[in-house]
Order: C-alpha cells, then structure tokens, then sequence
C-alpha cells in the first residue's frame, strides 16, 4: 500500500502527460484558468453585441421596418442561439472552464431539445 | 434520437485520470478531476434546470393557440412587445453586472464586486416588477390564468421563470449583505461564480422565451 | 475529507469523531436555535447525522417499510381478485389500493431501496471518505421520507389515496372523476420525493466523478457504481419532467387550470407523453441498480473477473441512453399516429440489444466459474432469469398490432412485474443478503436465506406468471372485480396464493435479519471479506467505520482489492498473496477528520410537507412551512461546514476540505430546483474559509 511520502515522490508516469496542469499550485486547481479570463471591457463587448441583437429582434416586430417574410422566424431563431451562446460561452465562462461544465450543460440541453421536439412532433405532424 | 445522458462521464476518463494526479494532491486527495464539487453540482443541476423549461416551453407552445370551449383571450393577443422587450434588455444586461461583480471580486476589488451585486439585484427587480405590471395589465385586460390552457400555460411558464428570478435576487442580496458586513472576500469569489450561474441560466432562459414566446407570431 | 493524523491527535482523543481534550465544545448558534450538534449517540445521532452509511441504513430501513405498506397494498388487491365478484373492496377503494400500491413500491420502496445501496455503497467502493455534499445527503434523506409520509398520509387526512392508476392519466387525475384530495397527495408528495432524489442525483454523481481515490479512473469502478451513477444521470434529466407535469397537474385540480382537462380545451395526451418521458427512465431508474448488484455478486461467487467490464458499463450507458427514446412505446393505443408508433417500436425493439449484451456477459461470467449458490448468488441468478423473461415479455410490446391486444390487460401487469419485481427487487435482495455483512457486521443466515429465496421465487412466478395467462385471455387491468365464467377464476386464485408465498418469504427475511443477529453473537465475526470479494468496500472493517477508510487507498486497476489477495503464478494459476485479514485495514485510525451533523437537513424537510398540506387545505399554512424552509437554508448557509474544533495544523488538510467547505454553497444547487430551498450561499463561505 503506498504511503504518502511515496506517492508524493514516486516519479509517476501520468504526471509528465499533464505538464499545465502540473505546474499550477495547488489552490489553482479551482481557479486553474485565471489567467485566461477575459477583461471587464471584454465584457461589455459581448453585452454590446447582445443588446444590437436583442435591437435587431426587436425590430422585426414592427413589420412598418421591414418586411422579413418567410426568413422571419429562421432569423428569429439564429439570433436567439447567437445571443444564448454568447452569454453561456462568456458570461458563464464555459469558453474558459473545464470541458466537463459544458458536457454537462449541453448534455441536458440537448436532451430536452430533442425529447421535447420529438413530443411536440408526435403531437403536430405525426398524429 | 436524443442527446446521451451519460456520455459526457465516459468520455471525460482522460481529463479525469490526468487531474488524478493534481498537483500538490496531499495524501488525502483534491477533488478527483481538479474542478469544485459545488460548481460541478451546479452546472449539474443547471442541465436538469434545461429539461424543467423544456417541459414548460414545450406545454406553451402546444398550447399557445387554444381559447378553450368558451373562446376567451389569450396572452398573445394582448402582449406588449414593447414593454417586454425593454423588460427583457434590463434581465440581459443583468448578466453583464453579474459578470462584473465576480471580475470585480476575483481581482480584489470589494467595494466594486458589492456595487455590482446591487446592482445585479436591482436590475432583476426591475424585470421582476415589470413581470408584475405585464400580469396585472394582461389580467385588466381579460386573460386570467383559468381562461383556456394558452393562457395557464402562459402563466406557469412566465411564473416559473419569475420564481426562478426572485430567489436569484435573494441569493444575489444575501451576498450583497455578506459583503457589506465585510464578510464577502476575494477568497470566496466562487461562491459569486455559482450564484452568478444560475444568474445567468435564469437569463439565457428568457432568451428563449422572448423569442419563441413573445417574437415568434403565433 | 482528511486523513489520520497522528501528529495532531490528542492525547485523550478516544475516536474520530471525539473533541481533543480541553477544547470546548461547540458553541456556534446559527440563527441562535440549534447548537451545532456534535457526534452524539442514540436518536440524536441518527437525526443529525450526515454519514452516508447511516443515512443509506435509514434510506434502506424506510424502504422496507414501505415495502411491507405497499405488500399489504398488493395483498388486499389479490384478495379482491381470488374468487370471482370479490367483496373485499369497494370500487371505489380498490382503485384507491391499487393505485397507492404501485406509486408506494416504486417510489417508496425500490427507489429509495436503491438509494440506499447508493449511498452506502459509492462512496466505499471508489475509495471516498463520504459523499461530495453531506449535508446534502441528509437533506435527500428526509425531504424523501417527509415526501413519503406527506404521501401516504392521504389515507387519513385526504379522503383516501390516490385513485388514478399509478401513472394518473388524465381525466381520471382530474377533479370530475377523483373528487377527494388523494391525487392531489399524489402530486405533491412525489413533487416533494422528486426534490429528494435531484439532490440526492446531483450529489452523487459529483461524487462519482470528483471523490474517487487515487488511481480510481472511471474504467476502474465497479459495475455497481457504474449502473447506480448512469441511474443517477437518469434521475437527474427525467426528475425535472415530471415535476413539470406533476405541477402542472396540481395547477389543474388546486388552482383550476386547464392543462389535462379536455372539457377546457387541453390535450390529455400531453400528460402521458410528459409522464412517459419520465417513465420510461424511470424504469432504468429501478432496474439499473439492481443489475449493478447482479454483476457485483456474479462475479464474486463465480471467483471469475466480470466478463466484458466495458461492454457491461457501455451497455448500460447505451440503456441509459436510449431509454430516452422509447417512451411513445407506453401510449400506442393512445392515437399518436401511425408514424410516431413506427418509430417508436422500432426503437424500443433496439434497446433490447444492451440489456441482452448484459444478460450474455452475466452469463459468460459464470460460465467456467467456481460458482458458490450462496442465497446471494441465488437471488443474482434468479434476477437474470426472471429479468430474461420480462425483457422477452416486453419486446412483444414493441410489435405494435401486437400491444394494442395486450395493453391494458394482466398481460402487461405480468410483464412490468417480472421486471421490476424478478429484477429489480430480486436484485435488491440479493444485494441485502450480501452487503448485509458489510453493513451490519453478522452474516445473515444462509439456509433461512435460501428459503426465502425459494419462497420468494416460487411465490412470485406464481403470482405472475399466470397473468400472461389471463392477459391474454382478456382479463382488463385495474377492474376490480370480474364475473365467473371467463375462465379467470383458476389463475387468479393461483396469483393469490403466490403472492401470499411471497409475503411469507417477506417474513422469512425479517425473521431472519431477527434471529441471524441472535445468532450472531455466538458466531465468529463476518471479518472484512467474507465472501472473498473484489472491490473496495471490502478492505474495511465490517461493520464500516465512520471514517471509511484509515488510509485512502490507491487504486492501481479494476478489482482492485481482489489483486491485492491474489496474483499469478508463473503458469497463470491464481494463488493467494495474502488473506483479506492480510491485507484489509483495521479501522483504527484515529483523528480522522469528519464533516459534521448538522439539524437542518431535518428542519428543512419537515417545511415541505407542511406547504404541501398549505396548498391543499389552507394557504396559510404555507407561512410556516416557508419559514421553516427558509430559515432551515440561512441558518444551513451560516453553519459552519466543520467542526470548528477540529484540527488544521497540517496544512495539506485545508485542501482537502475543501470538499467539505463546498458543502456550504452546495445549498444554492438546490435552491432554485426545489423552489423552496432557495439558498443565499453566499454566508455559509465566510465561516467554511480557510
């Protein structure tokens, strides 16, 4: 059975394979990816952006503007995606965060957009 | 057919066995893959939290046109675009100071992750207030949530996301009040990062639901 | 989550929970209420206690007695149905038995049975200390039991119970054709169950990705944490579903909206497919643990490795996968269109393909195996092929023309029963009787063992088997009671006298838990391993020590404990290396850092239910209620995670807690689920800091 001093010392082979991480200190394996946070100003970019897209949104509803006939609905959808990956990517850091977050986030996402259209399916086209 | 449950577990084995031998792992070891328990079981629940509005959605849109055998309103005829559009700018920008609060406290700045926080839950109130207005003007207007089924479905679904909104201002002003008493440091900046999760889940939700909801015509 | 520390320890200290001499007890008073409680014995202990073992021995002991409600449920209904015009129920109540009969077994019984094993079980064979959130633990612990007994209540305070079928379809679910408040206890206590099991699926499948011990991969674990973590994953993405419907269902009878109502215009079929949503997961939700149990105990008294490791975990994440997919298969008869039934039998006939790679391995495992038929090994093995026949049972159904005779019929009972009867609570059983000496430190008696698994094998294929039979003779589910003459009466007198069998093989296992302990007294201790078994649990003493482990152990391949008694010779022959007494630790480390009880857990549950019985009869109520919840979360928040009064003089033990410091903001997971437990992390970090 390894005892403690051993395990700290024993040269173990998957230590090598993980160079990045095993230079961190010890508390920065909460915070391993501080150093890569995007800036305040940053920030503020992506809520740019979000705000011109919730504008732009908000505009096809006054059809006086312009008329997006058939695209409308398509458009509404890829500004909502946009706009929803944004926010999840930076704001909620999933860009910068360990890849298990996002598996697990996407994971439900996708299960619920998939579970959930198939039951609306069965209720509208396949009856 | 449908995304795979448990799929992200298996694939992560690598990530895992190589954060096995985390760095400065004592002899009793750090969490297993080098990231917190808290946030791991709060992005867990956020990925249930998808399948709960899903349900939600799903229930409204099936729904969205049906008066019931008495014909009565329903919400999107007396939605106010406008309106819900400012409302729905103010929860957006929201995740901004939200965003800015954990900055703010992550590099040590006090005072200004406590002005974020206020003003985080202040924002949230204004959606919140305005989410009142919306009720109270729908039902002046004839659409109570007894009317038909688009109309409960309406309700549930808007009233969840508003409950969901309250306790993040409770949560969002209990920090606010822990930094006030000096007691919210640069040390528990993830304890903001977790509240600031669920903040801006409770936000990409309304994204959802202004477009298919509110934008989309029926 | 720290390890002995010799240097550290007192003088006086007597066990790994005692204070060092001199220092003072604790005087934290969150909210000015509840002393922090200390690891105390008797009653006290058990309320505030945050020890995964013993909160699985509680979760395992109310199972069983609402395994003993619901068989008394099961029995009433067969008395019904011996002779023909049976006058034992009214119509009335026997729709009410039955109904609370099925929601009892599955939600009170095998469920929580399962998360008794969960919980007892993850946290030793992956080579943790405890779970990741243990006061969280206790949470699901008692929102679960205060759900249960919110639920059952019914029957005093509601009317009567529930009366719409387990699954409550609607408009039976709705006020018109069940005017008393049982369906409304339906809704919010499985609503209140469903809280449970989210923390409970949160907490532990954090714990199986982040607490394993060192060397534990994910490829490493047992089959058993394997199966029990993907139920986790089940009850994580289905649990939202149904509280969904169920809210919405409570919205319908308490506050008279219109959702499944098809007089105001809503689709009732909008509940089945919500329901079914969850349903169908929630039938791997019952069954996947129970398999884990299965190709636990194959192995270990076949004295053979589990065949295929990675076909075993692969298929199960296949049938957790694809269980998502197949629940239509539920409403075929429903009117959901040709195409959605294509699709849908189709599926569901695909999923037989893992679960039939699992039956294949199970048997490869076996095969060449120096099998002992210990009554464990009976159980395991009876599940197999009792599970067999309700998988073949069950792909009759995915042939569309073919359900639409049997739905509704006994012939659908006969196959969700040997199911989740013939596998999972066979399989159950089968992990009772071999974890027993684990948990509880005697053996439980092999020759009562072994009646009762007689008896409960014989007595369950007679209870069973015949409603094939009188399915397809067109016997309808759910009538509750039917004319002589069709030819019905001689197996439905069959089905009750098996399904007395199975109450006495019920007694049987109670006896003998009874006497085996008895007996125990004069026997030789169980020792670590008395099975000669694989995995980790069994390097520690039996019973388990508070602290799991003296040392955590680090883990160097699959089976692990089994390769620390065994290696190979140079032609290949097993030969021992050591004895289990060998190589198990003794359990007596001492120091050993604990996370510590904590009341709130318990003050927070019993707020629920009083909101529940607030919506049905009196708002007001719900003040109470909420202001238990609420002050249960704040002064949960503003507790501090440790006991101040251990020692931090080694440093690398700050890290390590922090497993435990996380526990403080582990609230705010819940909080915006349950909508209750809404939780202000933010305090509780202050005081949980390094």
């Amino acid at each position: 059975m390894n005892t403690t001093t051993s395990e700290h010392e024993a040269p173990d082979a998957e230590e090598a394979t993980v160079p990045k991480e095993a230079t961190v200190p010890e508390d920065g394996a909460r915070e391993h990816s501080e150093h890569e946070h995007p800036s305040d100003w940053d920030y503020v970019k992506i809520a740019l952006i979000l705000a011109v897209i919730t504008a732009v949104e908000v505009f096809t509803y006054f059809e006086s503007v312009y008329d997006w006939g058939s695209l409308l609905i398509p458009s509404l959808l890829i500004m909502m995606v946009v706009k929803f990956w944004l926010v999840a990517t930076w704001f909620m850091h999933l860009k910068f965060d360990n890849p298990i977050f996002s598996k697990m986030f996407v994971g439900g996402l996708l299960l619920a957009v998939g579970v959930y259209v198939a039951a609306l399916a069965a209720f509208e086209f396949w009856a | 057919m449908t995304t795979e449950t448990s799929a992200p577990v298996a694939s992560d084995a690598d990530t895992a066995a190589a954060a096995l031998v985390a760095p400065g792992d004592s002899n009793d070891h750090g969490p297993t893959t080098g990231i917190s328990n808290t946030k791991l079981a709060m992005w867990l629940f956020l990925g249930s939290e998808c399948l709960l509005f899903g349900g939600l959605i799903s229930t409204y849109l099936l729904y969205k046109t049906r008066r019931g055998p008495d014909n009565l309103a329903i919400p999107t005829d007396v939605f106010d675009i406008p309106f819900t559009s400012i409302s729905s700018f103010v929860l957006l920008m929201s995740s901004l100071t939200m965003v800015l609060a954990l900055a703010a406290l992550t590099r040590g700045d006090n005072h200004g992750a406590r002005v974020w926080l206020l003003a985080t839950s202040m924002l949230g109130g204004v959606f919140i207030g305005g989410q009142v207005y919306e009720f109270t003007s729908f039902l002046r207007e004839g659409v109570g949530f007894t009317n038909n089924p688009a109309s409960s479905a309406f309700y549930a679904l808007t009233g969840f996301h508003g409950v969901h909104v309250s306790l993040g201002i409770v949560m969002l002003m209990s920090l606010f009040v822990a930094s006030w008493q000096g007691k919210l440091r640069q040390e528990h900046s993830e304890t903001v990062e977790i509240v600031g999760l669920y903040w801006h889940f409770v936000d990409v939700v309304w994204i959802f639901i202004f477009t298919v909801i509110y934008l989309v015509p029926a | 989550m720290t390890i002995t520390e010799p240097t550290t320890e007192g003088p006086k200290t007597e066990g790994p929970l005692e204070l060092e001499s001199g220092r003072e007890a604790l005087a934290e008073r969150p909210l000015g209420v509840l002393t922090r409680p200390q690891g105390g014995r008797g009653w006290r202990d058990w309320l505030s206690t945050v020890d995964h073992k013993k909160i699985g021995i509680m979760y395992g002991v109310s199972a069983m007695v609402f395994f003993v409600v619901g068989g008394i449920e099961a029995l009433l209904i067969r008395l019904q149905l011996a002779v023909p015009n049976g006058g034992v129920l009214s119509a009335d109540v026997y729709n009410q038995v039955f109904t609370m009969h099925g929601v009892t077994m599955v939600f009170l019984f095998i469920m929580p049975l399962a998360a008794a094993f969960a919980n007892y079980l993850i946290p030793l064979q992956i080579g943790a200390r405890d779970v990741a959130f243990p006061r969280l633990n206790a949470l699901s612990y008692w929102v679960w039991l205060s759900g249960a007994i919110f639920l059952n209540s019914s029957w005093i305070v509601g009317g009567g119970g529930a009366d719409c079928g387990w699954f409550c379809y609607s408009p039976n679910s709705g006020v018109t054709f069940s005017p008393s408040h049982g369906v409304d206890f339906y809704a919010i206590g499985l609503l209140i169950a469903g809280i449970a099991s989210l923390v409970s699926a949160i907490n532990l499948i954090v714990t199986c990705l982040n607490m394993r011990a060192p060397g534990m991969d994910l490829f490493r674990m047992p089959v058993m944490t394997w199966m029990l973590l993907i139920t986790q994953f089940l009850l994580l993405f289905a649990l939202p579903v149904i509280t969904v419907a169920l809210f919405l269902l409570m919205f319908d009878r308490l506050f008279d909206a219109s959702f499944f109502n098809p007089d105001a215009g809503a689709d009732p079929l909008l509940w089945q497919h919500l329901f079914w949503i969850f349903g169908h997961p929630e039938v791997y939700i019952i069954i996947l643990p129970a398999f884990g149990v299965v190709s636990e105990v194959i192995p270990t008294f076949s004295r053979k490795p589990i065949f295929g490791y990675t076909f075993m975990v692969f298929s199960g994440i296949a049938i957790g996968f694809m269980g998502w997919g197949v629940w239509a298969h539920h409403m075929f008869v429903s009117g959901i269109g040709p195409i959605s039934v294509a699709a849908f039998s189709l599926s569901t006939m695909f999923i037989a393909v893992p679960t039939g790679v699992k039956v294949l391995n199970w048997l490869a495992t076996m095969w060449g195996g120096q099998i002992r038929f210990t009554t464990a090994m009976l159980f395991a093995v009876g599940t197999v092929a009792m599970f067999t026949i309700g998988g073949l049972s069950g792909v009759t159904h995915a042939l569309a023309p073919a359900d639409t005779q049997q739905t509704d019929t006994y012939y659908i009972v006969a196959h969700f029963h040997y199911v989740i009867f013939g596998g999972g609570v066979l399989g159950l059983m089968g992990g009772l009787y071999y974890w027993w000496p684990k948990i509880f430190g005697y053996m439980l008696n092999e020759r009562r063992g072994k009646i009762n698994f007689w008896l409960m094998l014989i007595g369950f294929n007679l209870t069973f088997g015949p409603m094939h039979i009188l399915g397809l003779q067109g016997m309808s589910r759910r009538i509750d009671t039917y004319s002589s003459g069709f030819g019905f009466e001689f197996w439905n007198m069959v089905a009750t006298i098996g399904s007395f069998i199975i109450a006495v093989s019920v007694v049987v296992l109670f006896h003998n838990i009874w006497k085996s302990k008895r007996e125990a007294a004069d026997l030789p201790p169980p020792g670590p391993d008395p099975w000669d078994a694989r995995s980790l649990e069994w390097m520690v003493p039996s019973p388990v020590p508070e602290h799991n482990f003296d040392e955590v152990p680090t883990v160097e391949g699959l089976d692990e404990w089994w390769h620390r008694k065994y290696s190979f010779d140079d032609d290949g022959r097993v030969v021992q290396i050591a004895t289990a007494e060998e190589a198990a630790q003794d359990g007596s480390a001492k120091g050993v850092h604990l996370p510590a009880p904590s009341f709130w857990p318990l003050v927070l549950a019993v707020g629920l239910p009083l909101i529940g019985y607030g919506l049905i009869f009196n708002l007001w109520l719900c003040v109470p209620g909420g202001l238990l919840v609420g002050m249960g979360i704040f002064a949960w928040a503003l507790e501090p995670v440790d006991d101040p009064d251990a020692t931090h003089d080694h440093h690398d033990d700050d890290h390590g807690d922090d497993d435990d410091d996380h526990d403080d903001t582990a609230s705010a997971p819940v909080a915006p689920g349950d909508d209750t437990a809404s939780a202000p992390v933010a305090p509780g970090e202050q005081q949980g800091g390094e």
